[in-house]
């Protein structure tokens, strides 16, 4: 047993349900819903989480994201209600050894387990199954295929984030499925390794809540992410654009090496391409089914974006830059169904969080032109010239 | 291995039957043992930026004036602080060059004089500018004005009334010395803003390399660059004439460039809007200026009417060829106030805005002595070469024209005395049977050294190259140099893959091939993996670099690594392969490479 490991005080640490949407008139949204289309970040940025909350930036700022919901953190916190649960849960908590990440990857999956055995509460479930239905009606699709994606409350910020820590499902069909798998993200904050995140850290297993994001699917046939700047010398002038086939997830879980990218956001032109040997790809089958494939032999090595669309991705993520204030690490794909022009689509935008953090420092040394021009033809030149070659 | 160093001048095999080549170049510019020790001491590079060709001995001249005067610039106008000249020689009829740095002790006390001279032209660029298109344009009519015809069989009576005293003989002496002062006049001019020009430019290509580490030199250029520049008129010329071409229905007559008749009122009209345009805008040459062969629109109009017809076409196709000045001027703005507003800080865009405000005062003269130099003067120059080979010929001194870019230019001071004198006693002149078959003889090495290749550069190269005319003017750096060398090529245990986070250091290898291997990572050690999962994240504090097979500067891995600052180079494609538990490897995570130590 881990003594300075956490486990939850179910008196002093849960919060309790907040209602935000009193002072709203109009609002089809309920306290378990907010609606992208209609996010307002005084109102809602805290129970919607870090990537819910961006989505529904962008999409208040015009970033063309797929239309969706947020399933709020108050749903989430309703879910410990249960004074058995929370029992079940320490109790687990409790056994941990945290240099065993075989054995904690078994109690992971057994809190897991506690979690996704207890039924969502009705008025939640309902909440979830009509806005499920208003996303159906609104794209005019029966079973409309979403995307179900964790979104938790401290992730997503400079000083806390961590790649892959939280989970998303594809192509759920179904409010069943939606509300199933709304179970599943809000277990992902007992996977093991955010277990052991925290406890590196320090920070209470209720320091983090968790909403969850409900959305349309799109149909890549491309994705990936892209840098607002270049990731190797934190140049802002460049964006930096990993791309596979298929969905993003083999680009986000580095399962493929994916093309590689710089384009050049002021003159918008590609600067760089390697293209790389993409094995495998993320794609739906005709019944809309997830599945890794293989990639055939001519698509392998061929570049999976056109500078075209390069160009594009470039931009909306230059835009996303300039909406945020700060360099951006944004999620895309090309849409198979849209036009060329209209067919980049953003998924997520957030923070970028290495080059951010570090001091801004001017490069001018001040002083005036004739002393510039002196110490830039005495000092070697070539110290400053190298750096480009990235 | 590469090699470390390039051929010495003094070793270097010339091609085969080119004896007694270096007599067609002055002394001054051959390699030789006056100056051995210093000579082989120096590392030469290949001018083929502007001397590709293989020089015949006038063309020569122009080669070392412009070098000349550009290096008297550096080392007695300016006093660049840490710049003298620019040496140059010929061997095997190709130029090679030596930037002469400043004694690092010397270069502190040029600076106050650098900041006086220099800052007066910066200061005063414009007035100044327009004060030297003024000399320029006076330069070119003093040359044009040069008479260089025949001497007559007597003189004007009005030598005799105005009692001159002085005959056409003498002055045509003194027109070849006035030409040869007015040449390097021409290059003193080209020379007394460039570099100075180049300097304020460079200042600003600086900084913004420093602001953006990856910034396309094109970028800083485009920021730069004038929108209306006088080297762009020729072609702009062009377009207007191809629309009067058609508007006089004469469309068609430019179909076959090289036979091309105009006739009646509208030939008339249009020969006559030629001729306005020809003056100066088509003293515009093919080539670079630098020879005596390149062709000039002027002499040879079968150019410039090939791409007037290629206008006629596109414009009888609809199309719109006229350049989009103001699309042009508000993507410059664009691009100009990106780069700004991505700046880190106020006083970086005020610096940007001092720079870039200085680059665009001294640019105009950076774009546009090419124009007033390498091509029009130039074309005057070269034109009256002609004039003055064509009369040395037409009296039998040479066999023709052309003949005289065979020569030196003080053997055609001799050849001008034997003229001259004998034809002031009316006796037979020397030159066809003296010149004559040494012309020949040159005429025949040129052939052969232009039929060569020499090698990029002599000697040995400096460890870095720092000279700031260097890398400026001929984009000559350390890297360029080490790649003639072919030392760029696959080193043995290296693995080469993605820069995906910065930073290198050394460390013991440790391969993880299956998740449940990761509890048996030490501290301290560097994973090496076929990927890495997002459920590793637990080790990634403890490991000093990463190295994965596959994914990319935006993987997990490679996000991770840039999280907790691990150098980490991703997509090596066979790392694993390489890499054993436990060797010793450097990971150099900017660079994008493994090295295997042991």
């Amino acid at each position: 047993m881990c003594e300075a490991c956490p486990v939850i005080d179910w008196e002093k640490e849960l919060p309790t349900v907040r209602s935000f949407t009193a002072s709203r008139v109009d609002s089809e949204m309920t306290d378990h819903i907010v609606w992208f289309d209609r996010y307002d970040r005084d109102l809602h940025k805290e129970f919607v989480g870090g990537k819910n909350s961006s989505l529904g930036e962008m999409m208040m700022a015009e970033l063309p994201v797929p239309p969706g919901f947020a399933i709020t953190t108050n749903a989430y916190t309703q879910l410990w209600n249960n004074r058995e649960l929370v029992e079940g849960v320490n109790e687990l908590l409790r056994g941990i050894d945290h240099d065993d990440y075989v054995a904690n990857m078994k109690t992971s999956e057994a809190i897991r387990a506690l979690i996704e055995a207890e039924p969502v509460p009705d008025d939640v479930a309902t909440d979830i199954r009509e806005a499920y239905e208003a996303l159906c009606a609104h794209c005019g699709v029966e079973d409309l295929p979403v995307a179900v994606r964790s979104s938790a409350t401290a992730e997503d910020l400079p000083d806390a984030s961590f790649a892959g820590q939280q989970d998303t499902y594809l192509w759920i069909k179904s409010a069943d499925q939606v509300i199933d798998h709304v179970r599943r993200c809000w277990s992902s904050i007992f996977t093991d390794r955010a277990i052991a995140y925290r406890h590196g850290m320090g920070y209470l297993h209720t320091s983090i809540a968790m909403s969850v994001g409900v959305q349309k699917m799109i149909d890549p046939i491309a994705a990936g992410v892209a840098f607002t700047l270049n990731p190797t010398n934190g140049d802002r002038s460049q964006v930096a654009i990993d791309a596979a086939w298929g969905l993003g997830e083999s680009v986000v879980s580095g399962e493929v090496t994916p093309d590689n990218f710089l384009v050049d956001k002021v003159l918008r032109e590609v600067v760089k391409r390697e293209i790389s040997d993409k094995h495998i790809e993320y794609a739906l089958t005709p019944d809309g089914v997830v599945e890794k494939l293989e990639v055939d032999e001519e698509r392998r090595m061929a570049a999976s974006v056109t500078d075209e669309d390069l160009v594009g991705i470039a931009i909306l993520a230059r835009r996303a830059e300039k909406h945020y204030g700060c360099p951006q690490d944004v999620e895309w794909a090309l849409d198979r169904h849209l036009p060329v022009g209209e067919n980049v689509v953003m998924l997520q935008s957030r923070p970028e969080t290495v080059w951010s953090q570090k001091e801004v420092k001017s490069v001018s040394k001040g002083g005036d032109v004739m002393s510039s021009i002196v110490s830039t033809l005495v000092s070697p030149l070539h110290n400053k010239t190298q750096q480009g070659d990235q | 291995m590469a090699d470390s160093r390039f051929p010495s001048p003094f070793e270097l095999e010339g091609p085969e039957g080119v004896e007694g080549w270096e007599e067609l170049y002055p002394y001054s510019v051959s390699f030789g043992e006056a100056r051995r020790d210093y000579e082989e001491n120096r590392f030469w590079f290949w001018d083929s930026m502007h001397w590709g060709k293989a020089l015949t001995p006038w063309d020569s001249t122009f080669m070392e004036m412009a070098l000349a005067s550009l290096s008297q610039m550096n080392s007695r106008h300016y006093l660049i602080p840490p710049a003298d000249g620019v040496d140059f020689r010929v061997l095997y009829g190709y130029a090679f060059l030596s930037p002469v740095g400043v004694d690092p002790s010397k270069i502190e006390g040029r600076v106050p004089h650098f900041m006086e001279r220099a800052g007066h032209y910066f200061g005063n660029w414009d007035s100044l500018y327009e004060n030297w298109l003024v000399k320029v344009k006076g330069t070119i009519d003093e040359i044009q004005a040069l008479d260089f015809s025949p001497l007559p069989e007597m003189e004007d009576l009005e030598v005799i009334t105005s009692g001159s005293g002085m005959g056409t003989g003498h002055k045509l002496q003194s027109e070849y010395n006035k030409f040869k002062d007015l040449i390097l006049q021409t290059w003193n001019y080209h020379f007394e803003f460039l570099n100075l020009g180049y300097a304020a430019y460079l200042d600003f290509f600086g900084f913004c390399k420093e602001a953006f580490p990856s910034i396309p030199d094109l970028g800083i250029a485009k920021m730069v660059a004038g929108v209306e520049v006088d080297l762009f008129r020729p072609n702009e010329e062009l377009k207007l004439l191809a629309q009067k071409a058609i508007d006089l229905g004469l469309a068609d007559a430019f179909a076959d460039p090289a036979n091309v008749s105009l006739t009646g009122d509208a030939g008339a009209e249009f020969q006559t809007a030629w001729d306005v345009a020809s003056d100066p805008w088509f003293n515009f040459t093919s080539g670079n200026g630098f020879y005596h062969f390149d062709k000039i629109w002027k002499e040879h109009p079968e150019i410039p009417y090939a791409f007037l017809n290629d206008y006629i076409v596109k414009i009888q196709a609809g199309q719109d060829i006229s350049r989009p000045i103001e699309a042009i001027t508000a993507e410059r703005d664009r691009i100009v106030s990106e780069y700004r507003d991505l700046l880190g800080t106020d006083e970086d865009r005020e610096a940007f805005d001092g720079k870039l405000g200085l680059a665009r005062v001294v640019f105009p003269y950076v774009e546009n002595h090419n124009f007033y130099i390498e091509h029009w003067t130039m074309s005057v120059v070269w034109r009256k070469l002609r004039e003055l080979g064509a009369t040395l010929a037409k009296d039998g001194l040479l066999g023709s024209e052309d003949d005289l870019f065979y020569l030196r230019r003080d053997e055609v001071g001799e050849v001008l005395w034997d003229y001259y004198s004998n034809w002031a006693v009316n006796s037979p002149t020397a030159s066809a049977a003296i010149m004559g078959p040494k012309i020949a003889r040159r005429r025949e090495i040129h052939q052969k050294l232009s039929e060569w290749s020499p090698p990029k550069a002599l000697g040995e190269p400096p460890e870095v190259i720092t000279e700031p005319f260097t890398i400026m003017l001929w984009g000559i750096t350390s890297d360029s140099v080490s790649n003639w060398l072919g030392s760029d090529s696959d080193e043995e245990g290296v693995i080469k893959g993605m820069a995906a986070s910065p930073g290198a250091v050394e460390g013991i290898a440790r391969l993880v091939f299956d998740p449940e291997d990761v509890n048996d990572l030490l501290d301290g050690e560097i994973l090496v993996a076929p990927i890495t999962a997002p459920s590793w994240a637990p080790v990634f504090p403890k490991i000093q670099a990463c190295v994965t097979d596959i994914g990319g500067i935006m993987s997990h891995a490679a996000i991770v690594c840039r999280e907790y600052g691990v150098p980490a180079v991703t997509g090596t494609g066979f790392g694993t392969n390489k890499i054993k538990t436990g060797d010793r490897i450097r990971v150099d995570g900017s660079a994008g490479t493994v090295t295997i130590i042991s």
